[in-house]
């Protein structure tokens, strides 16, 4: 990995959407940093700093090696035969990202962030988390690198996401519970960053999505940019060709942004998927891009979903790490510009497609997962036999065993 | 000369600090909101802090949380914000600011805020998580009749400091700790000292200090090095303790009175 590839905030490469987001954090209209004086300093700082320590080949090194040898990288390209004999279309290719260590894409950001932490001097993390996939995430990088960490979690994810909390415990994080709103993803993020601005000094906030301030959409967006260039070079390898259609889920957007970022020069179609909840002509939904209105939450700009007085509304999806009524702003600006498509899938159908890719694959996809899983059955049923359409299997699913049963129980 | 410049000159000539007072718009409701603001407003308040309640104040405490909660449970939106400013127009003359996060501006539409603002006879806004890296399509739009207030926190550079005063007008609001309102554990000391350096980059603004200023002891102390002491989780402190008392308003009003007579 060269350093000026990876590092594609301050890259020149000529592609519009790739010199994104431009020197204020702007994704077109949207991104920017809108978060009180206090933490603006800070955000500065971390800009710079990412800037010119991922610039470093010592730091490049350090994390390649890290992804390689501690998250085990690259992770599979898996032809999923069943399931495509299933979809009765499109070979379906499923990137493995639950078969990275802690089971989903979040360890390549948070190896990132941590690793950046380091270099930045700060013994300190803090996080916010939905499923707990990114609070497992940071609390692993944390013991890693022997820092202190505080994972900020919702009272109804910490309910519906039990193992997660106990592996963080596990791990030497204190897991702080938030019970203002709907005591999910957003107010934990409110939660971590109303922390952060009475801690910012020695603390560094390791933001799980490419959500939330500049320079951290564009960050995690780039610390995510392994999967997509991974997943490139291995279809090549496999077909001889690339994509013709890359699905993946989108919550905050990470891995979604992490799969896409690198083909956004090329012709594949591009499909995220937001999760429908109970449909959302219900209300009881997560879908941002489809259904929301453009506002400020969580230090961007970017779709929210609000009433007309610009009060959040909460979200609803089965799945934790969907459950969040904004969206990273680079997923809003490829909203508008038409690059990606966003679709959106019901808790219902979701599930479905968590049970048919258990039985038909042998691989227990997390809920978050199943909803592009889903959407790529309904993709690849539309397209040509030698059609080749990739989704990312984001994480496992051995988390969701307690909510799967319970609602199958009904 | 806008009204806060006036409130400020007529202070400075019989050296007086200026008590800026916060509450949360229609805590616990309308009604109630307007007979606390009136109160407020009659016992030593010199400028009057509106707060439009938003959803999720990331840069609040739990007191100011719970204020905004009950104010958007009870109904309070831009448009009845704006009636509230209204009828304390009717009863007052002192300077009114209104404080929000952007998304409540935002869906109201930056024009509208300001045409509306002015006519309900507000002076000033404050908008916590607008930075003046992104306040040009705010205020862009806006004429010279709603002071725009920013904020300056213990962790601005000068540089910056001069940066942020040179594009506000009003006061400065100094934040006097790196912590979110409501906080416990004022330095006054040290909130003194980042007042030193802010008054010497600031092009003489009046500079204003809050967070965690509770009692009449912490003004008191503050008054001695700021222009005005904003006080506000303290009075939703006591809204909070007096739900469903008649006499509400008149205690919080009598609390406002010994805040103003501890202060320089």
């Amino acid at each position: 990995m060269r350093a000026a590839e990876n590092n594609s905030l301050v890259s020149s490469m000529p592609a519009q959407q790739l010199v994104l987001p431009d020197s204020k954090g702007h994704f077109g209209p949207y991104g920017g940093r809108y978060v009180a004086e206090t933490l603006m300093p800070a955000l500065i700082e971390l800009e710079r700093a990412y800037i010119s320590i991922s610039a470093e080949p010592a730091f490049q090194a350090e994390l390649k090696l890290l992804l390689k040898d501690y998250a085990g990288r690259p992770t599979p390209l898996f032809r999923a035969g069943r399931l495509s004999a299933h979809a009765g279309g499109a070979k379906i290719y499923l990137k493995r990202e639950d078969l990275a260590h802690t089971g989903a894409h979040k360890i390549n950001n948070t190896l990132g962030q941590g690793l950046l932490a380091r270099w930045m001097g700060k013994t300190k993390v803090i996080a916010e988390t939905g499923a707990g996939q990114h609070g497992v995430a940071t609390a692993t990088a944390a013991a890693l690198f022997g820092m202190e960490c505080k994972i900020f979690m919702g009272k109804e994810d910490i309910s519906r996401q039990a193992p997660n909390v106990l592996r963080m415990k596990l791990l030497g994080a204190e897991v702080v519970p938030v019970d203002s709103g709907s005591g999910t993803l957003k107010d934990a993020m409110n939660e971590a960053m109303r922390y952060w601005v009475g801690s910012v000094l020695d603390t560094f906030y390791v933001i799980g999505s490419v959500a939330g301030p500049h320079p951290y959409p564009a960050m995690v967006r780039d610390f995510q940019r392994v999967i997509g260039k991974e997943a490139k070079a291995q279809i090549l390898e496999a077909e001889g060709r690339t994509a013709d259609m890359l699905v993946a889920c989108v919550g905050g957007g990470s891995n979604a942004m992490g799969l896409f970022h690198p083909f956004i020069q090329d012709k594949s179609e591009m499909v995220g998927v937001e999760a429908a909840g109970c449909g959302i002509a219900t209300g009881k939904h997560a879908a941002t891009l489809g259904a929301g209105s453009v506002g400020v939450l969580h230090g961007s700009k970017s779709y929210v979903l609000q009433d007309e007085n610009g009060q959040i509304k909460e979200a609803h999806s089965i799945s934790a790490g969907l459950d969040y009524p904004g969206v990273g702003p680079e997923h809003s600006w490829l909203r508008d510009t038409g690059r990606v498509r966003y679709e959106s899938v019901v808790d219902e159908d979701a599930l479905r497609a968590f049970h048919l890719l258990s039985s038909l694959e042998g691989i227990i996809p997390a809920l978050e997962s199943s909803h592009a899983v889903a959407r790529a059955l309904v993709e690849a049923a539309r397209m040509p036999a030698e059609k080749i359409l990739i989704v990312n299997l984001s994480g496992r699913g051995d988390k969701d065993l307690g909510i799967v049963e319970k609602l199958t129980a009904r | 000369m806008s009204r806060i410049e006036e409130t400020f000159d007529k202070l400075r000539s019989t050296g007086e600090t200026a008590l800026v007072g916060f509450i949360t718009a229609g805590d616990p409701d309308f009604a109630v909101s307007l007979e606390i603001t009136r109160q407020m407003c009659g016992s030593g308040v010199d400028i009057l802090e509106l707060g439009i309640p938003f959803s999720d104040p990331t840069a609040d405490g739990p007191v100011i949380q719970r204020s905004s909660a009950r104010a958007i449970e009870a109904g309070m939106n831009m448009k009845t914000a704006m009636e509230m400013v209204r009828q304390a127009r009717e009863f007052t003359a002192i300077p009114i600011v209104l404080f929000s996060y952007y998304n409540p501006i935002l869906a109201y539409g930056a024009e509208t805020f300001y045409r509306d603002a002015v006519a309900a006879g507000a002076d000033g806004t404050l908008v916590v998580d607008l930075p003046p890296e992104e306040s040009d399509e705010l205020t862009d739009l806006w004429g010279k009749e709603l002071d725009f207030i920013r904020l300056v926190a213990p962790t601005t550079p000068p540089e910056r400091m001069a940066r942020i005063a040179s594009r506000a007008s009003g006061f400065i609001y100094l934040v006097s700790m790196t912590g979110i309102t409501g906080s416990s554990g004022l330095d006054s000391e040290a909130a003194a000292s980042v007042a030193k350096d802010l008054k010497s980059n600031c092009n003489g603004l009046p500079v204003c200090v809050g967070f965690g200023i509770s009692t009449p002891q912490d003004a008191a102390k503050v008054s001695e090095f700021a222009d005005g002491v904003v006080v506000g989780s303290a009075f939703e402190r006591l809204i909070e303790s007096g739900l469903g008392d008649k006499d509400i308003a008149e205690r919080v009003g009598q609390f406002a009175g010994r805040l103003k007579r501890s202060m320089k």
